[in-house]
């Protein structure tokens, strides 16, 4: 298993109307491991992960899960095979509650037969989310939205996740618990990508990390090799 | 005071039939911010689809729900499907165009099949009443309306709270982008809201018909209702429906007694005007 590549991405370019946001991009990410994405704002990494996710299409390049071409699949059909996002600013149903947020997780037809055996495991890795089931998620903090986005993400029993900048706009001790937790999904089996503006946390947590500047990628490796000095060269273009 | 209870009591049984007449229009509203203009000629097609059947099988009325509330299913996934979708996301214009384009060409095809003629789906019980007290009648037609919005409505709420997709339609209503994450196919579900939205028209479609005469052009008369019932309850809300329908139809009905049935209308409006002017997101209304 270590190393079936989960998640490849060749030659990727993307446009939004007129401006290219992404430049021939090409990152592996292996079955099992935690990669990070690191840029500035701006820098792309939203972009790969609303295009790998099927929310963006891209103009020229592929995208494979486990084999299989998903590029400019609608993102319906990416989930249905396992890859689930968990979008930038948490984007959690406002108008449900904490329980209907992670029972519409588990809309795809694979994982509603196990709905109430999947709903025990997020409940046991958030407890809060079982405490707050019958809350309007518009009344969580934000650390709890963003439990509840991660949750429900999980809900669809996905082989790999993308989580898009999970730790923006919260306190630093809510970050480490939810990094805490994210380890903890890992060793279960699922493989993460970390997309991060916060460099030192997410190369903590990785076993290999891309770095992204104006829509390229600038350098990557194993984090424990990188040193400082090339990473902030790399991140700021300098 | 013993002369107004009459008005009062048949304004709330009509009320269960403003409701079932507005809960299409409100619900897709609510999700897709769509306001359907051709609603009241869809829910006329359901009334001349109901007399159809009911002429050609020769059953009572009430049978052909049947046969109505399935073909207005289909009628209403095509209408989303095929034609709103389309338009979806490019503002508000376009949707209201294509839905006003819609409702002239059922309005004409209506009246080319058939005929101008005022029609009416009778029934044994169109004339019978239940005499509670001397002065006080219940017109059965008028409590198997308000029976059936009742029964539409929980149906709805149940169908909406609790179902798989009734919580992906509420989803996708709250977000899109993030429902689609979730697995969701957003168009798809549309096409199958407005399919349900077309159901409670079908019944509404029925009822009126069993109550009052139609034409091929009374859609829009209907469309006005649905419209007051809403801005009265507030748009999206279920239970502003029905407590709209009630408000609307007491205020006709009390305005007709008191003041001539030439001000039924008007004192309809003048209510309507009233929660305008006071609450204008309407009495359940968030928007």
């Amino acid at each position: 298993m270590a190393d079936t590549v989960a998640l490849k991405v060749s030659g990727l370019d993307v446009h939004y109307k007129d401006f290219q946001a992404l430049w021939d991009v090409s990152i592996e990410v292996n079955a099992g491991q935690v990669v990070s994405i690191i840029g500035a704002n701006g820098a792309g990494k939203s972009t790969l992960l609303n295009t790998t996710s099927g929310l963006s299409t891209p103009t020229k390049g592929t995208i494979e899960f486990l084999g299989d071409r998903i590029d400019g699949q609608p993102p319906h059909e990416t989930v249905a095979r396992g890859v689930s996002l968990v979008p930038e600013g948490r984007r959690v149903f406002p108008r449900l509650t904490v329980y209907e947020n992670l029972f519409i997780g588990s809309y795809t037809p694979k994982s509603r037969p196990k709905r109430e055996q999947i709903l025990g495991t997020i409940y046991e890795l958030f407890p809060v989310l079982k405490e707050r089931r019958n809350q309007m998620s518009d009344t969580l903090s934000g650390g709890e939205q963003q439990m509840l986005a991660i949750g429900r993400a999980l809900m669809s029993e996905p082989k790999l996740i993308l989580c898009d900048e999970i730790s923006l706009g919260l306190a630093p001790v809510i970050i480490a618990g939810i990094y805490k937790r994210l380890r903890q999904i890992n060793e279960d089996g699922i493989t993460i990508v970390l997309v991060e503006q916060d460099i030192t946390r997410s190369l903590k947590a990785a076993n290999y990390a891309y770095i992204l500047l104006e829509g390229k990628v600038v350098l990557e490796g194993e984090p424990s090799v990188m040193t400082e000095e090339q990473v902030k060269k790399a991140y700021f273009g300098i | 005071m013993q002369d107004i209870l009459q008005p009062v009591l048949n304004g709330i049984l009509l009320g269960g039939l403003y409701a079932v007449i507005a809960i299409g229009l409100s619900t897709m509203f609510g999700i897709v911010r769509l306001v359907n203009l051709a609603h009241g000629d869809l829910l006329i097609l359901g009334s001349f689809l109901s007399l159809v059947l009911a002429s050609s099988v020769g059953l009572s009325p009430y049978w052909t729900i049947l046969g109505v509330v399935p073909v207005m299913y289909f009628v209403g996934f095509f209408v989303q499907g095929f034609l709103l979708n389309r338009v979806l996301g490019k503002g508000m214009e376009p949707p209201l165009l294509v839905a006003f384009g819609l409702s002239i060409i059922l309005q004409n095809l209506l009246l080319l099949i058939f005929t101008p003629d005022a029609r009416s789906l009778m029934t044994r019980i169109t004339l019978m009443t239940i005499q509670v007290t001397k002065s006080l009648n219940i017109p059965v037609v008028y409590l198997l309306d308000f029976l059936a919005g009742l029964a539409v409505i929980l149906c709805l709420y149940y169908f909406f709270q609790k179902t798989y997709l009734g919580r992906a339609i509420r989803a996708a209503s709250d977000d899109e982008g993030a429902a689609q994450l979730m697995g969701i196919n957003t168009k798809n579900i549309y096409a199958k809201a407005m399919g349900i939205a077309m159901m409670t028209a079908g019944i509404a479609g029925l009822l009126v018909g069993t109550t009052f005469t139609f034409y091929p052009h009374t859609g829009p008369q209907y469309l006005i209702i649905a419209f007051g019932v809403i801005v009265i309850g507030g748009f999206g809300s279920m239970k502003g429906c029905f407590v709209g329908g009630f408000i609307l139809a007491v205020a006709q009905l009390l305005g007709a007694h008191f003041l001539g049935p030439g001000y039924q209308l008007l004192s309809g409006y003048v209510v309507l005007l009233v929660v305008l002017a006071l609450r204008p997101q309407g009495i359940f209304g968030t928007v």
